[in-house]
């Protein structure tokens, strides 16, 4: 088995696995390519089905053609497609943008908070209607528990303390030290009523893994991540005013792989191009205590 | 190649990481100086442990908490080195780091020598049957670089890891801190003619493949996607050992449920007729028999895994409460998960000393030789023979408090009636009528409702009102009373013979069954192993257990119904469970 292998094999078992365990099970999308490989993992799983909601918070601030990405592939593949917003807060402009509070003020607002009222269920969740091919309000309002992440260790340190499923408590903290073991693949399935699960599949993938695998499956992904002809191409996708291109002309997916295993990116950070990532050393962590993924 | 490193605290585990990651280029560019800028700015001194701190928590702590990954490589492959850590509170998290790794790499202070945790974690890592062990002997510079030191060191600790079955490949003398020895740099070790860490890392071969031994696939699901337009029925799972192809004769374990298998299926690859070991697969039988997840995939005239509620285990306990003989626990084995209690308690070893004692509880750290008992029968194989089916962990509430693994199989009071029904199956002459057609025809799934409890309670009463309600509603029923076989079908053994008595009313109301009716039967106090010996004759999912008035709360009931209520009350509550079972169609 080789290393795509074998990375394919563990991530499937974990699909399953969760799928067998939890019923209100849902994965986040953020149409980056680690959730997009996700979501092909997910029907290699199921054999060409996704059989759990997709959930995706848009912070009203995405670059439009990964909406439009989206909404085209949850139609062609026939996904349960499921989007949160943080209304009020984009309705009062307490955005960075707007310039009334700080990025990581921002990221806590629209991405933290709005994933976890929809995760909750607490705020308007609107899912896709096959038939009128728009999105429509959800009347489901049961809270998603087991919830599929595409976080790989090799992002950033604190990703690398994390385990395949993860419990989070009420307050989605995360408890590092009482982390229970995962022996031999078995998963600590079971939970205190009230606890939350994280699960993540791509937690042994790697940057160069990711842009492998997609070459190898020959997996549709947003154009944003090629050079477009000036010189410059998304390496990490987020919302418009804190993500910026990197200078790069790779044109297509085998281009990105030369340019990771050679090129001028083979030991610098994936998430440079992130804003919020800079604005103090444990930004990222603090978010992520928070819920952010 | 996935590697662990263990050793007791601050005998320098961050600092070789840090060695071999700087020495292989594997840092991202700027990060070595950086760190040391800041500690240079901290006026600290530079350690290599910082690199691998990356939280805040952890430096608050100044302990490593949990097994973090890094990754390098050699001229020969690619490494994920599992950093697991030496505070002994945190052992739990090292074993489940270490489960991921083929090779163990143990770091002991050439000054301190031999600690507690440089035993507990060699005898860790002898039970996760990690046998690819090197041993370095770190911190030489602190003692002048001596060959008697470590030549000592090397026939104490031999003799340790022998005792423990453990046989190291080699020992390492290094300075991490120097980084003598790590990749490239002899230093002053220039009397050491062995292979520095690197080389002895790349000497280790991958784990065996799988694929030669008997196949193996614990069912994670059985899917149908019939609402998405799809009308395959998939066995789902992963291949765990051996290999399978289309055309093999397949049985299921413990049902023995067999079968063939007609397809490979899979999303995004060319047509496949063959799964290996390693692979996540499904497929789709010729025969649709019944799957569960739990049940393990075999073929058929391969060596098969043993079949029991019992069996003999090392278990290592994690869990801050013991483990007792009065608790229920969850056993989680291939993707089986049983209801499982400790039955007896052989000895307990302390891992530091290895000194055993006769004990009623499985402390936290301790091994402990023991015999478990599943509330019903599994699948399983010994670890030795096949891994994956022969190890599991054990679930305390909410927690894995302890894994274990299967030294030896154990026959239990089932075996010879479950041989007896083996036989039975394996010659059964099916029926022109296929199950399914009957099924449709009566409208209702044949099943056996049997009704026991203490015998002062009338169950009679019950069961024949049950039988009379069905009958007016249309069903295909017949209430079995055992007392009629007496004297009949039962006429050549002794009233004695209990036992007997009860295998022949099980095999009675299988064949009442096979004929598609429903049976009611009641039987006064029944014990749970005359109860698993019903479900073993007529598949335990063939049989409701109703309870009337006792206490035989074991799992092993389906409902429990209270003596003092009255007969319709009753009967309307096992209606209810029917209703719910989905027994008859049209209800
Ligand atoms: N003199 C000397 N000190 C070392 C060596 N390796 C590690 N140390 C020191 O031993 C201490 C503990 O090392 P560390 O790698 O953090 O140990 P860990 O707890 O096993 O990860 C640190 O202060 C290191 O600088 C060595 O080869 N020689």
């Amino acid at each position: 088995m080789d290393r795509l292998d074998a990375l394919e094999a563990q991530s499937v078992y974990i699909f399953r696995e969760a799928f067998a365990n939890f019923k209100n099970l849902v994965m986040l999308w953020s149409i980056g390519k680690d959730s997009t490989v996700l979501l092909w993992l997910a029907r290699k799983a199921f054999f060409g089905h996704v059989p759990f909601p997709l959930v995706h918070v848009d912070t009203g601030f995405k670059i439009p053609e990964m909406i439009r990405y989206r909404d085209e592939m949850a139609l062609k593949w026939g996904l349960n497609m499921v989007v949160g917003q943080n209304k009020e807060a984009l309705g009062e402009k307490k955005t960075f943008p707007d310039g009334k509070i700080n990025r990581i003020e921002c990221c806590k607002l629209l991405k933290t908070q709005a994933l976890r009222n929809t995760l909750s269920g607490e705020w308007t969740r609107y899912r896709m209607d096959h038939n009128k091919r728009k999105y429509v309000e959800d009347s489901n309002k049961e809270p998603y528990t087991g919830v599929i992440v595409g976080v790989r260790s090799d992002e950033e340190g604190s990703r690398s303390k994390e385990r395949y499923f993860s419990p989070r408590d009420k307050e989605n903290e995360w408890d590092i030290a009482g982390q229970p073991p995962e022996l031999w693949n078995q998963f600590n399935t079971d939970f205190k009523p009230g606890t939350h699960i994280r699960i993540h599949p791509l937690l042994d993938w790697t940057e160069l893994d990711i842009w492998r695998y997609i070459e190898r499956e020959n997996i549709p992904t947003v154009s944003l991540y090629y050079d477009q002809g000036e010189g410059k191409r998304y390496r990490s996708l987020g919302c418009y005013p804190c993500t910026s291109p990197v200078e790069s002309t790779a044109k297509n997916v085998r281009e990105i792989i030369v340019e990771l295993e050679s090129g001028k990116f083979k030991n610098i950070a994936e998430r440079s191009g992130r804003e919020q990532d800079k604005e103090d050393g444990g930004g990222l962590e603090i978010l992520r205590r928070d819920g952010y993924m | 190649m996935n590697i662990v490193i263990v050793g007791h605290v601050d005998h320098g585990k961050s600092t070789v990481i840090g060695r071999l990651l700087a020495d292989t280029n594997a840092l991202p560019s700027g990060k070595l100086e950086s760190v040391k800028e800041r500690c240079k700015r901290e006026s600290k001194e530079f350690e290599y442990a910082f690199l691998l701190d990356a939280l805040h928590d952890e430096q608050d702590q100044g302990i490593t908490i949990d097994s973090a990954r890094c990754f390098f490589k050699s001229a020969k492959r690619d490494y994920i080195i599992i950093d697991a850590p030496g505070h002994i509170e945190f052992l739990k998290n090292m074993i489940s780091g270490a489960a991921r790794a083929e090779a163990a790499l143990l770091v002991i202070d050439a000054k301190e020598g031999i600690q507690e945790n440089s035993k507990r974690h060699a005898y860790m890592l002898s039970m996760l049957g990690i046998d690819q062990v090197a041993v370095v002997v770190n911190k030489m510079d602190l003692v002048d670089y001596s060959k008697e030191v470590f030549e000592k060191i090397k026939s104490d600790y031999t003799d340790f890891l022998k005792d423990i079955g453990i046989e190291a490949r080699t020992f390492i003398p290094v300075s991490a801190l120097k980084g003598d020895n790590i990749v490239s740099e002899r230093g002053e070790l220039g009397w050491f003619s062995g292979g520095n860490v690197l080389e002895v890392l790349d000497s280790f071969s991958k784990e065996k493949e799988d694929e030669e031994k008997p196949f193996r696939m614990p069912v994670q699901g059985v899917y149908k996607f019939t609402s998405k337009g799809d009308s395959r029925r998939i066995i789902a799972g992963r291949v765990e050992s051996g290999k399978v192809k289309v055309g093999d004769k397949v049985i299921f374990l413990p049902s023995h449920k067999k079968s063939e298998i007609s397809s490979i299926e899979s999303f995004n690859t060319g047509e496949k007729k063959e799964a290996f070991a390693g692979e996540c697969t499904g497929v789709t039988l010729k025969e649709q028999v019944y799957v569960n997840r739990g049940d393990v995939m075999c073929v058929e005239d391969e060596k098969l895994p043993f079949v029991s509620t019992l069996l003999k285990a090392n278990i290592f306990w994690m869990g801050k409460a013991p483990m007792s003989m009065e608790k229920k626990y969850k056993l989680k084995l291939g993707t089986k998960d049983i209801p499982v209690k400790l039955k007896e308690i052989n000895s307990v070893l302390d891992a530091s000393n290895l000194e055993s004692s006769k004990r009623e509880t499985i402390e936290r750290h301790e091994v402990a030789e023991c015999l478990l008992e599943c509330q019903n029968e599994i699948a399983y194989d010994l670890s030795k023979d096949i891994e994956s089916t022969g190890r599991f962990v054990i679930v305390d509430d909410y927690n894995i408090a302890g894994g274990g693994i299967v030294s030896d199989t154990i026959e239990d009071e089932q075996a010879k009636v479950r041989e007896q029904v083996f036989l039975r199956d394996e010659r059964w002459y099916e029926s022109g009528v296929d199950f399914r057609e009957r099924a449709l025809r009566y409208g209702q799934r044949p099943k056996t409702i049997l009704i026991t409890g203490p015998s002062g309670v009338d169950k009679k009463k019950i069961a024949r009102s049950l039988e009379r309600l069905l009958f007016e509603r249309g069903r295909k029923v017949y209430y079995l009373v055992i007392g009629n076989l007496l004297r009949g079908l039962d006429a050549d053994i002794g009233k004695e013979n209990r036992e007997e008595h009860i295998r022949r009313m099980g095999e009675v109301a299988h064949i009442l069954m096979e004929a598609g009716l429903m049976v009611v039967q009641t039987a006064s106090d029944l014990s749970a192993e005359e109860l698993r010996s019903l479900q073993t004759i007529v598949d335990k999912r063939d049989i409701f257990v109703v309870d009337v008035g006792g206490n035989l709360n074991d799992g092993i009931v389906d409902l429990s119904i209270s003596g003092e209520d009255s007969v319709e009350v009753n009967v309307m509550k096992i209606m209810d469970m029917l209703k719910f079972k989905n027994v008859m169609f049209d209800y």
